[in-house]
Order: structure tokens, then sequence, then C-alpha cells
């Protein structure tokens, strides 16, 4: 068998250049197939989903929008050490370091924190790499559907720790059952 | 004439004029829901239940979009465009017979704004002039594309209005009369016109599609493949005017095939009812035979348009003047040798 011959689909024709008989040249027959084929899907299935009513539902490694966790006492992980940004292949993360005072041990774990730790979320390309770097499970990417909101203005799409970190009621809720056991 | 005629006259007309508004705007849902079902879409359904109220949010859009005028040397053309489209499309369905006679208030009400025996020659008269509309929409752009879609758009619609005329001239000859009530009232019971004079509907009812520039003859609006048409410089209202009279003239044409060709308001069963009920009844029920049957040619010029696609320009006029209008003659001939015969025998 040669390979002219072979047909995966078993859907392959010859192409033919041969005169049409005068009942094909009139193309009446051809015509009333294709109302028939085209009436035919008035009465399947409709394929589409309904966006707003239904959503599809997400691949079990579906990643959004990221997050900065909270240890169970509701303080920041982070001690920006820099893995993510390294690992960050499109450099989309930024950081600055600072050193705890001795009253702040409540707001961050280790002795060094991030001062300012920004996502520029044009950059992002939701890899997850920052999320496998991080040795402190500090930086998360969520399952929330929203990924970045649309906005007119490219500042405001560099986020920066007021939108990443976990809300403190979140952490607070997240501990709760732990403290029930 | 008696004041009583002119007033049921002018209740009748408002009436029709309703009537074909709503016919046009509920077309543009109807169309893009067929649309949406033929190819396993859903199509419109945010305003109101199941989009009901969707013509009413387009115009509402139409009406709130930017006014454009380009730098035009005749303003009045300009408007006047889309002015005449629309009313070519409203007062053919002046002599439309819209069903059987009434009887109410102890008066006989004649379903129709006026019985002139030249009926067919004032629907072509006023088709003819349908062209003007899109002509000078077109020259009043200022804008030599649009120039060329008017030229393009109104050479189909002449050359398919020969056709669409001898294809005709059979069915008169047959029936003996220009009124369109009379070729309705020779349909009676199962005589419908299409039984006898098969070919000259095919050849009739391609050329109403290519008079309504329907697809596969909308050549005069395709952006992909020629740049838009002869409406490429309006917006807003008057934009939506030349579509509105696309949708209008879309329900007359369908009203015009179903009387002349598909037995009008008349049905099978007519005279039993007649009898066994009341004349009322019997007209009634024509009128909603009628409305069927408009809804059926409706439907079946969106089912077209979503199935056929378009025809290339030369191919279009190949069809219309090498293949049409020879076949149409031919039918000329052949019926008027049988209406000889028959005379003879």
């Amino acid at each position: 068998m040669s390979i002219e011959t072979i047909s995966l689909s078993g859907r392959k024709k010859e192409v033919s250049n041969k005169k049409m008989t005068f009942m094909e040249s009139l193309y009446l027959v051809a015509i009333a197939k294709g109302l028939w084929i085209t009436l035919g899907h008035l009465f399947t299935r409709k394929v589409t989903i309904k966006y707003p009513e239904e959503t599809r539902e997400l691949s079990p490694v579906y990643r959004g929008q990221h997050m900065l966790m909270r240890d169970d006492e509701g303080r920041e992980r982070c001690t920006a050490c820099g893995l993510c940004a390294l690992s960050c292949p499109a450099e989309a993360i930024t950081m600055k370091a600072e050193e705890r005072k001795p009253d702040e041990k409540h707001l961050y774990r280790e002795e060094k924190y991030a001062s300012i730790y920004e996502i520029n979320m044009l950059r992002c390309i939701f890899c997850g790499l920052c999320e496998e770097a991080c040795p402190k499970q500090a930086i998360y990417l969520t399952k929330s559907r929203v990924m970045v909101k649309s906005n007119s203005n490219r500042e405001d799409f560099i986020f920066g720790k007021e939108k990443l970190v976990m809300p403190l009621d979140m952490a607070i809720n997240n501990t709760k059952p732990q403290m029930a056991n | 004439m008696d004041q009583a005629i002119i007033i049921e006259k002018s209740i009748f007309i408002v009436v029709i004029f309703a009537i074909t508004m709503l016919f046009a705007m509920y077309e543009t849902l109807a169309e893009r829901k067929l649309a949406a079902w033929l190819q396993d879409r859903i199509g419109p359904n945010r305003a109101g239940p199941g989009g009901i109220m969707q013509p009413l949010a387009d115009g509402l859009k139409l009406f709130s979009k930017e006014e454009f005028f380009p730098n035009t040397p005749n303003r009045f053309l300009f408007i006047m465009g889309p002015a005449i489209s629309m009313s070519t499309a409203l007062i053919t369905s002046a002599v439309i017979p819209w069903g059987d006679k009434l009887h109410i208030f102890g008066r006989d009400v004649i379903l129709q704004a006026t019985d002139i025996n030249i009926g067919m020659l004032y629907v072509f008269g006023v088709l003819s002039i349908g062209v003007y509309g899109i002509m000078i929409g077109g020259w009043a752009s200022n804008n030599k594309f649009s120039l060329m879609g008017a030229m393009r758009a109104s050479s189909q619609m002449i050359s398919y209005e020969v056709a669409m005329g001898l294809a005709l001239i059979a069915l008169v000859m047959m029936d003996g009369s220009l009124s369109l009530r009379h070729i309705a009232e020779g349909q009676h019971g199962w005589r419908w016109n299409v039984l006898y004079q098969p070919v000259g509907f095919l050849i009739f009812l391609v050329c109403s599609f290519a008079e309504t520039n329907r697809t596969p003859f909308d050549l005069a609006e395709c952006e992909a493949e020629l740049i838009g048409g002869y409406h490429t410089e309006y917006s807003s209202m008057k934009m939506g005017f030349y579509l509105f009279a696309e949708y209008a003239s879309m329900f007359i044409s369908s009203a015009i095939l179903a009387i002349l060709y598909f037995g009008a308001y008349n049905y099978p069963g007519m005279d039993w009812v007649a009898e066994n009920w009341s004349a009322n009844a019997s007209s009634i029920i024509g009128i909603g035979v009628l409305f069927i049957k408009i809804c059926f040619f409706i439907f079946f010029y969106m089912w077209v348009r979503w199935t056929i696609p378009r025809f290339r320009y030369d191919q279009l006029m190949k069809l219309g003047w090498k293949m049409l209008i020879p076949l149409a003659i031919a039918n000329i001939v052949i019926t008027a040798v049988i209406i000889l015969l028959a005379d003879q025998a």
C-alpha cells in the first residue's frame, strides 16, 4: 500500500475535475441537500456553554491570582529571600527586604521580611515557578477565577502587598478548624 | 367617497403599517436567533425573556449612536437615500390583499388598502424606485467605494427585476388580470399557482431574493470580500433605516410570494367553513393562513441565508442574464402554447 492511499481519518477523497452532468450543473439537488443539513442543525443540542450562568470546569492545574500566605498565627511567611524573583522567567517580581523590629514579632515570622513586594501583572505568565521556588511556602497561586482585573491604567497592574497578602480575617478563618480539634 | 370608507381605510392603513413595522422589527430578532440555532448557538438572550426585547435595545442603540455626515456635496440627498428605501418598502403593502372580505357593523370591509387593477405593475414600479434609494445613498456618500457598492447593488436589482417581470407574465397570462386580489381569488381551494407555474415560481423566488438583497445575492453589503457597500458612510438610525427597509421588504416580498403562488388567504376546506360556521370565521382563518405562509417564507429567506454562500459578482450576473431570463422567456412561450391548446380543445 503506497502512502498516497492511506487515509487515517477514513474521509480522504480523491479530487476530480470531471465534467458535471446536466442535473449536477443545475445545483438544485446540492442546494436542497445543503438546506436539509442546516435544517437538521435546528434540532441538535447546542454546543456552547451559557457563560455567565454556566461556567466551564477548571482544570486541576489551573493557576489564578497570587497570594502571599500568613502562618497559623497570622504572621507573614515571606522572608524576602528573592528565590521567587530569581525563578521568575518573566522577571515580574521585585521586592525590598527589611529587618524585623522587636515589637513586630507578631507581624512577621522570620527576622527578615519584605517591606515592598510587587508583581507586575502585565508580565506575569502564571507559570507557577515562584510557588515552586519558595522555600517558606509563602507565595501561592490561588484557584481564584479572577486573574487580573481589566484596567486602562498601566500603573494599576503592578500589584503591591496590599493586593497580594492574604487578608487577616481569612487567615483567622483558616486556623479555626485546627483550633476546634 | 363617503366618510365611512375614508375612516375604514385610514384605520386599515395604520394597522397594516404597524404590522409591517412590527414584523420588520421582530425579523431582526428572528434572523439572529435562527442564525444561532442553525449554527448550534443560542443567540441573543439578554434583553427580556429569551431576548424578546432585543429589537427595542437595538433601536435604542442605533438612536444613541453618533450622527455622522461625510463631507458630502448634497446633504439632503444623503438623508433621502434611506428615506426612499424605507418608503418604497412600506408603500408596496398598499395593494396587498391581506384577506377576504370581513362583515363588520353591517358593512363589507375589504382587507386591502386599495384594489387597483394594475396592482402588479404598481408593485414593480415601486420596487424599481427602491433602486434610487440605494443609488442616491451611495452617490451622496461622497466615497468612491460606496458609489461602486451602490452601482453593484443597483445593477443587480435592475437585472433581476427583468427576470422577475418575465416570470410573472406567464402567471398573468394564465389569470388574465394584474390585480393582486383577482390573482388571489383565482387560487380557490387547492388551485394554487405554484402547481401550475413551478418554473415561474422558482424564477420569481430567486429574483425576490436578489431584489431584497438577501444572501446569496447580498453583494450590496459584504464587508468581507468587497468593502461594505452603498451604506459604508451611514451611521446611527440612517443605517438602521437601510436595514429596516431590507427587513420590511423581506416581509412584503414574502407576502407577494404567498399571494401570487401559494394560494394567498385561500386554504382547502374554505367553502365548508364558510357554509357551516360563518363567512367571517372563514376569512379570519384565511388571514391566519396567509400570515402562516408569510412566516414560512420569512423563515425560508433566513434558512437560505445561513446555508448558501454568496455568489461571485460575475456568477450573479451570469445567473441573472444567461439563465433566468431565457428560462423565463421559455416559460412564457410554453405557457402560451398550453393556454392556446386548452382554448382550442
